[in-house]
């Protein structure tokens, strides 16, 4: 009985310790964009199962707000300077090429979209509010780009802020680039003049204040996703 | 191990040697399957829960009102003393991906307790109640009779361990719901929605931690012969 237990416990011991070992080797190993590589890659692998099991057919509950509610406003990331909504442009880039430069008036001369959504913000917390705008896949009609690229970044005027998503979601029935909330103009805290609401994926990706958008096949970078957040951040 | 076994059983049936001195009669009472089940689980939990709470902090909603006292999950001075704030891109990456473990090893455990037939000695049945209660009144030293337990466990056993497989695939459930709530649109649906989930997911928590404390107690209570089975196998008859 002695002998089992010792031989137990010393396998226990052994197996305790290896499983530390690796706890701690992932803990203090080398950081990509902000977390350990091994716990990146793992981000990644769940990325790259779920975008493989994404169906654009599936929707957020459509719950919207009473119109003229105040939208949750969680951030001022990138749009904390003011700005001139009447010079506002927004620009369009393929890869580095400017293709297109476009005022809020142009946007609105596309067919125009009227949604409501639950939105999940990273924190845990969710919202609802209805939301209008053009859907970025009308959009991308509108300026002649096809699905040849595989991703989309998108850049507050400043450049503080930016975000890149992948083209499946932008294309997805519910992504949109949103002048309304709540049946109200977007407020400057909300994201005026332009902004994206993306509600497959969580706030974070949802920039307020569009200066540009590039379509690229090179990944364009992303400010939360450096800071160890999961890139794909879809839901 | 089996080998040790019959030998041990020689030894005790006195067919050595006559000098050796008696060894004590053992008996197999938790398979090596079950406690690697047991051991993996142990510390995949722990870090569940770790990493569950540094993202439970971003949005930290949850309280229990007893007239005018609010005892909040958490106060704030909690997560600074502990080092648990700020943290939510770091609770992310360790949930999301330690989640593997933890369910693939739950669901092997249930797998094996069905195929193996093991089930049948933790499932609650008839009688399993009023057992349950019998071991609850014993154990507060409320009734000198000891509880029945005509199997491996008692009744209040057979309702804990069957209970906190529930938690398990609730926990599991909820928190795909909360990963994934616009492509398991179904799932969510099923459990009352987004916040519904959360909110499960949040105390199913909490009850495992209350499991944990209760666990332990009673192994300590039960001695070292019980707590010997689950790290070798065997106990002394």
């Amino acid at each position: 009985m002695r002998r089992l237990t010792a031989r137990s416990l010393m396998l226990g011991g052994l197996v305790t310790l290896l499983a530390l070992v690796a706890f701690l080797a992932i803990r203090t190993q080398a950081h990509d964009n902000g977390i350990p590589w091994f716990l990146r890659t793992a981000h990644d692998f769940n990325g790259r199962l779920w975008s493989g099991l994404f169906s654009a057919q599936r929707t957020p509950p459509k719950k919207g707000a009473p119109a003229a509610t105040k939208p949750r406003v969680n951030g001022l990331l990138g749009i904390e300077a003011p700005i001139d909504v009447r010079t506002w442009r927004l620009r369009v880039y393929t890869e580095d090429k400017l293709v297109k430069t476009l005022p809020l008036a142009g946007l609105k001369l596309l067919p125009q979209t009227n949604t409501a959504t639950q939105f999940y913000c990273i924190e845990g917390w969710s919202t609802q509010f209805s939301y209008a705008g053009v859907k970025f896949s009308e959009f991308m009609k509108s300026v002649g780009i096809g699905g040849q690229y595989k991703y989309v970044g998108l850049e507050t005027p400043d450049g503080k802020y930016y975000v890149s998503v992948d083209l499946d979601s932008m294309m997805h029935p519910m992504t949109l680039l949103a002048f309304e909330m709540n049946e109200q103009p977007l407020s400057n805290d909300n994201g005026a003049p332009l902004r994206l609401i993306i509600p497959i994926k969580y706030g974070i990706k949802s920039l307020k204040r569009i200066g540009t958008i590039r379509f690229s096949n090179t990944r364009p970078p992303d400010y939360w996703a450096e800071r160890g957040y999961d890139w794909y951040s879809g839901l | 191990m089996d080998k040790v076994y019959r030998l041990m059983n020689i030894i005790t049936m006195g067919q050595t040697t006559p000098t050796s001195p008696p060894e004590p009669e053992i008996a197999l009472k938790h398979r090596r399957a079950s406690r690697w089940f047991h051991w993996t689980n142990f510390p995949l939990l722990a870090l569940m829960i770790w990493s569950g709470i540094l993202i439970y902090w971003a949005n930290d909603i949850y309280h229990i009102d007893a007239g005018d006292y609010r005892l909040k999950f958490f106060p704030r001075g909690w997560y600074t003393a502990l080092g648990l704030d700020h943290r939510l891109a770091e609770g992310m990456a360790w949930h999301f991906f330690l989640q593997w473990f933890f369910v693939l090893n739950g669901v092997a455990y249930v797998a094996y307790t069905v195929f193996s037939g093991e089930w049948r000695q933790l499932v609650p049945r008839r009688g399993t109640f009023r057992d349950a209660w019998l071991v609850v009144l014993h154990d507060l030293h409320l009734r000198k009779t000891p509880p029945p337990q005509p199997q491996k466990y008692n009744g209040a056993q057979r309702i804990l361990y069957t209970l906190i497989i529930f938690f398990g695939v609730f926990s599991t459930l909820t928190g795909y719901v909360m990963f994934k709530p616009v492509q398991l649109y179904w799932l969510r649906e099923l459990l009352g929605g987004y916040e519904t989930a959360r909110f499960l997911h949040f105390w199913l928590a909490v009850g495992y931690v209350l499991f944990f404390v209760l666990h332990v107690v009673q192994v300590a209570r039960a001695g070292w012969n019980n707590f010997r089975a689950m790290v070798s196998g065997y106990e002394v008859k």
